[in-house]
């Protein structure tokens, strides 16, 4: 095959760019984390006690779970807001099902996960088979599953049993044993990027549709995968809130705005939102430093309106940070964006992908910066 | 050809997947609750005991002092605080929901002032507050960041929601610190005292009741409700349902997230289809566009209920509209700072404690207009916070500590 | 005789050009647009009152203006998500700062404009200047204007701006023939959509649709990019500034006025057939977009959908929509391009469609390589 053709134009230099990537966003991190002690400091509490981490790393794992697929659904050069609802719908199906008797806990998180690999699916294929934007065909999900819950569920439901509660409730040490469970899929995650050929194949086709077509991927099959995977770890968040709340909530997943959230997240931890390149250990990174300003800004007991206006502003800055340090290494904007674009309408995702392909040579990608 | 047919396939799947969405039941979902047929679905917010408590509720005489309604209750079981009696201030830890609407706006600057009072009466050492932005996962992690880190003397929670906080609540009793729970309840009975007005139902009833008064069988109604799944709403339009449909009154619902745009477009869209008799609000935010719907369509004003807020009372002062302003207490914001002090003194304080909840009618628009003058219109009339320090500057200004 | 005759041949052939147009993907939206007004007529006859049309032409004003906005942001390659909170702060702004004093109005309104534009700028600059996505620069003003707002009002508003402010959208020319009356959101829309149009066949309109479909050869066309993007981010803006002011008069003021206005006004641009990522799309169908998915929630209010069902409704159609449209292209682009060379395509519908098409870069290029790409 073409493994080689492939690698070369969407994967170029891939080593030192990541590690670039992943190496910004954790300077960020521990920038974020110093002046966060500092401020804790000033109001007489201590940033790295027990209850504090524990506080933040709570904070981390269910967004942490569903900025890891959106992670692979933004390098595919797709976006997924559909994640909220089938947060919510994933928390309602297994609290239904667990119905407080720990004898169903397999068959429900089992149920769970198929059931969310079918939005996924369905999302994929209307994304590469009906060719209709990710930004739009994941929003008319996200509205049918809306739309099922407001219908079918009345407020919280269902019962989870005690022993699937603990996964929400204890920890190791002050390490919530949800993070640990987040991490390991993050490694699961990052591990299928750099090892299995369908994680290449994302990059190939996130950076360059076109281009990873010629040289003989089946483009589609990697963005359906992304998708279902993203659904899949959307519901792993759905759980995990199940087991934390004890109940199902059709409202738990709009709640925290993970549609968004996770989005930025994503593309805080360097991921770039024209698909094609990042990590899922700069979002992770990402999702870490929204946790600590929202544990920060809670311990200074912020005003919960100029929470949202410290959000905006630190969203913006850290990308901007970040991005002032990547840009050297960027594609032309827009030259391709994917299996979305040539969604919207195939014109012109053909036509960018032509462009790009002729422009693939350094020479311009440099001027592109200038 | 094989593309085409993928396509076509696709169009398929996607339609099943539309369907899905449609239908009332999925086989994934296996529990007695979400299978029932939707003329089942608009009763499940209906429980006639609490509907028959909350009626009755509404006809007793509240104990307590009279001139301070925070501090009356109706019906209260005592119990016996005098394990936690201890002298000097204390540390109050408040776990808040949110204050993303201006009624719970309205209330958190009433608390302040509240804690102001008993602050200068060495009472309460500092309130730390948290809040959850709306969000169950948030509300669990403050309030367990409070029982780790908060060095609280006492807990004041006003749940996001019932069941999902349940656990958390039961985590802060089991510190052996008390607990004062408000607003919203938890489906647990350890913390000291719940706090909390007569109820949805009872909102239900004074309106349904005033609605079916005013209007004759046949008549429409329109619904105009926030959002769906929030149980101290739903409760209110599950009686006022209820009450529509035994009366024979023509009820159609429509949830407007309180936003005016959608609540005017409703309204004329149903003046475009027909007569409209009177307009039903499970919540005062965005009256005044119901209203001017109907001036604008050049139709009789509709016999109304909205809320006591103040944007609701003017209008209805100014276009003399049959109406009337039930009311969800916002006083009782006052009441959890108040408690603790009884807690603290060692005083019997009511289990479950209700708080008079009583609708202004057209005999007092004027005197509770009178009263708030000068107020914004997102200020709520019966917020009961005149004689604490600040009045009228803090809620005129509306400063959001 | 023979006139008739050539007349009535080329009013045929006019509507069949019509006709095209509108089973054509570009056209779709047109399509689904009468089919729903149709609908919505077939439920509620007289809704096609000319006096209750032009109601409805109001309500879907502000919407059809921010969808007029967002459209010159994603053509030119970007999205702007602060739109909703820029909405919500103009009305919370009108109605503190007017208060009940009409005097006040014109600076107020001044002022308004001016932070619109400010507001824009910021975007644009971070766009331009800092590298930062516009969808995250965006959705950081977003979060940032709205939390602001809030805290400055204490999270509502004083009240109502005066009166006569709130005429501009509430009010119209009242006692005209046949509509009665004709409400300043209709006059405003109109003009505004009058203008985008000369505005994207202006040579600078041009470079904001070439800047979306190839930056770099927008950049070796001479075009200052910065500039150029940074005014469609003014320009969106600048339109949420406009629906605010209508929208404070139509409504009132809440803080809730404006949520969700900036998914509502991208998924008008989309199902208008303008693609996300830029480059291609035509304004009067952004806006005719927007009426289209006002349209449809009217039909669904007087459909008497249950509350619970719309969204599902309105996610099912929308897909449906655009991937009638994304699927309709490819089938018929591959048919096309074997036969002739798509230059004739652009002729067949109306030539005011001709803005929609980005000059520099020819469209063979596109065709070429779909035949090539198609696998």
């Amino acid at each position: 095959m073409s493994t080689g053709t492939l690698s070369e134009a969407p994967v170029r230099k891939p080593r030192r760019r990541r590690l670039d990537a992943s190496l910004i966003v954790g300077i960020a991190l521990v920038g974020v984390i110093i002046i966060g002690s500092v401020l804790v400091a000033s109001v007489g509490r201590n940033f790295f006690s027990a209850g504090n981490i524990r506080d933040i790393l709570t904070g981390m794992s269910v967004l942490g779970f569903v900025a890891i697929g959106q992670t692979l659904v933004i390098l595919c050069a797709s976006l997924d807001l559909s994640v909220p609802y089938v947060v919510s719908l994933s928390s309602l199906i297994a609290a239904d099902m667990m119905a407080g008797n720990p004898g169903n806990i397999p068959a429900a998180v089992l149920t769970v996960l198929v059931v969310a690999a079918l939005i996924g699916t369905a999302n994929g294929l209307i994304v590469t088979k009906l060719k209709v934007n990710g930004f739009i065909a994941t929003l008319g999900t996200g509205l049918i599953i809306k739309g099922y819950l407001d219908t079918n569920y009345k407020g919280t439901s269902g019962n989870v049993p005690w022993e699937f509660q603990l996964i929400g409730a204890t920890g190791v040490g002050p390490v919530p044993v949800s993070t640990l469970i987040m991490l390991g899929v993050a490694v699961l995650g990052a591990l299928f990027l750099a090892r299995t050929r369908t994680g290449s194949h994302m990059f190939a086709v996130g950076g360059n549709e076109q281009v990873a077509r010629l040289s003989g991927i089946r483009t589609a099959r990697p963005v359906i995968i992304a998708h279902v995977l993203c659904s899949m770890t959307a519901a792993l968040a759905g759980l995990l809130l199940a087991s934390r709340l004890g109940v199902g909530s059709p409202t738990v997943g709009s709640q925290g705005g993970y549609d968004l959230l996770s989005i930025a997240a994503v593309v805080l931890g360097g991921t770039l939102l024209l698909g094609g390149r990042g990590s899922i250990w700069g979002t992770i990174g990402g999702v870490a430093i929204f946790a600590v300003v929202d544990s920060v800004m809670s311990v200074m007991q912020v005003n919960p309106f100029l929470k949202d206006v410290v959000r905006g502003i630190v969203i913006v800055a850290a990308v901007a940070v970040y991005t002032a340090r990547i840009t050297e290494r960027r594609r032309p904007r827009f030259t391709s964006t994917g299996a979305s674009d040539a969604a919207g309408g195939g014109i012109a995702g053909g036509g960018r992908g032509a462009g790009s392909a002729g422009q693939g040579t350094p020479a311009v990608v440099q001027e592109e910066q200038a | 050809m094989r593309r085409r047919f993928t396509v076509a396939s696709a169009m398929v799947g996607a339609f099943a997947l539309m369907t899905l969405a449609g239908c009332t039941t999925d086989p994934n979902v296996g529990s007695p609750t979400d299978e029932t047929a939707p003329a089942e679905e608009e009763v499940e917010w209906f429980d006639q005991e609490l509907f028959d408590k909350q009626d009755a509720e509404r006809g007793v005489a509240p104990e307590g002092p009279e001139d301070q309604p925070w501090l009356q209750y109706i019906n209260a079981e005592m119990v016996d605080t005098s394990a936690f009696a201890s002298e000097g201030a204390k540390k109050a830890c408040f776990a808040n929901a949110s204050i993303s609407n201006p009624w719970r706006q309205t209330g958190w600057i009433t608390m302040n002032q509240q804690l102001r009072v008993l602050q200068e009466a060495g009472v309460i050492s500092e309130m730390e507050t948290r809040d959850a932005q709306d969000s169950d996962d948030t509300q669990i992690a403050d309030i367990d960041y409070f029982i780790d880190e908060g060095n609280c003397d006492i807990f004041i929670i006003s749940p996001n929601s019932t069941a999902a906080m349940t656990p958390a609540v039961e985590r802060a009793c089991d510190t052996g610190k008390p607990v004062v729970v408000f607003d919203r309840g938890v489906q647990t009975d350890c913390p000291v005292t719940f706090i909390h007005p007569i109820g949805g139902f009872a909102w239900g009833i004074d309106t349904a009741e005033f609605l079916i008064d005013e209007l004759e069988e046949g008549d429409k109604v329109v619904a105009l409700r926030i959002l769906p799944g929030v149980d101290v709403l739903e409760q209110r339009w599950a009686a006022a349902e209820k009450l529509f449909d035994e009366a024979g009154i023509e009820a159609v619902d429509y949830f407007t997230g309180a936003d005016p745009t959608e609540i005017k477009k409703i309204i004329s869209d149903e003046l475009a289809k027909g007569d409209v008799q009177g307009v039903w609000m499970d919540a005062g935010d965005g009256a005044v566009a119901a209203i001017e719907a109907f001036e604008d369509a050049g139709v009789d004003y509709p016999v109304m209920t909205g809320e006591d807020e103040m944007s609701f009372l003017r209008k209805w002062k100014e276009t003399g509209l049959t109406g009337l302003a039930p009311v969800y207490s916002n006083f009782q914001w006052r009441t959890p700072l108040l408690a603790a002090q009884k807690i603290f003194a060692g005083e019997e304080i009511p289990k479950e404690w209700v708080l008079p909840q009583s609708p202004i009618t057209a005999g007092e628009v004027d005197q509770y207009l009178e009263a708030n003058d000068g107020m914004p219109d997102g200020h709520y009339a019966k917020f009961g916070g005149e004689d604490l320090p600040g009045y009228p500057q803090q809620w005129q200004d509306r400063i959001i500590p | 005789m023979s006139a008739v005759t050539s007349d009535s041949q080329h009013l045929r052939h006019r509507l069949a050009g019509f006709g095209r147009t509108l089973i054509s993907p570009r056209g779709a939206v047109f399509l689904l647009l009468i089919v729903l007004l149709i609908a919505i007529t077939v439920l509620n006859p007289s809704f096609a009152e000319p006096s209750q049309f032009v109601r409805f032409v109001q309500r879907v004003a502000p919407v059809a203006i921010v969808a007029i906005g967002q459209y010159f942001v994603i053509v030119g390659g970007e999205f702007d998500l602060s739109m909703g909170s820029v909405v919500t702060a103009q009305v919370v702004i009108a109605g503190n700062l007017i208060g009940q004093d009409e005097s006040k109005s014109i600076p107020v309104l001044l002022f308004m404009l001016a932070f619109g534009a400010f507001v824009g700028l910021v975007n644009g600059l971070i766009v331009s200047f800092l590298k930062v996505p516009s969808f995250i620069a965006t959705l950081g003003m977003m979060l940032a204007l709205l939390g602001a707002t809030l805290y400055w009002t204490g999270g509502a508003a004083t009240g109502n701006p005066a009166d006569g402010f709130r005429q501009i959208g509430r009010g119209g020319i009242r006692d005209l023939p046949v509509i009665g009356v004709l409400p300043w959101s209709v006059v405003i829309l109109v003009v505004l959509l009058v203008i985008a149009i000369w505005f994207a066949r202006r040579p600078f309109g041009r470079s904001i649709i070439a800047l979306g479909d190839n930056p770099t050869t927008a950049r070796y066309s001479g075009a200052r990019t910065w500039w150029v993007k940074t005014s469609t981010f003014v320009i969106s803006s600048l339109s949420a500034t406009v629906a605010g002011v209508l929208l404070v008069g139509y409504a009132g003021v809440h803080p809730s006025v404006g949520r969700g206005y900036e998914f509502t006004a991208i998924t008008a641009v989309v199902l208008g057939g303008v693609v996300l990522g830029g480059g291609r799309g035509w304004v009067v169908a952004a806006a005719a977009g927007a009426f289209a998915l006002e349209a449809l929630f009217t039909l669904l209010n007087f459909a008497g959908v249950p509350s619970t069902y719309r969204d599902a409704v309105q996610g099912a159609i929308i897909i449906l929509a655009v991937a009638y449209a994304a699927t309709t292209i490819r089938a018929r682009r591959r048919g096309r391009a074997l036969e002739t060379s798509p230059a004739p395509e652009a002729k067949e519908p109306d030539p005011s469609e001709d803005p929609a098409r980005p000059a520099p870069i020819p469209s063979t290029l596109r065709a070429d390589n779909e035949t090539k790409g198609g696998s």
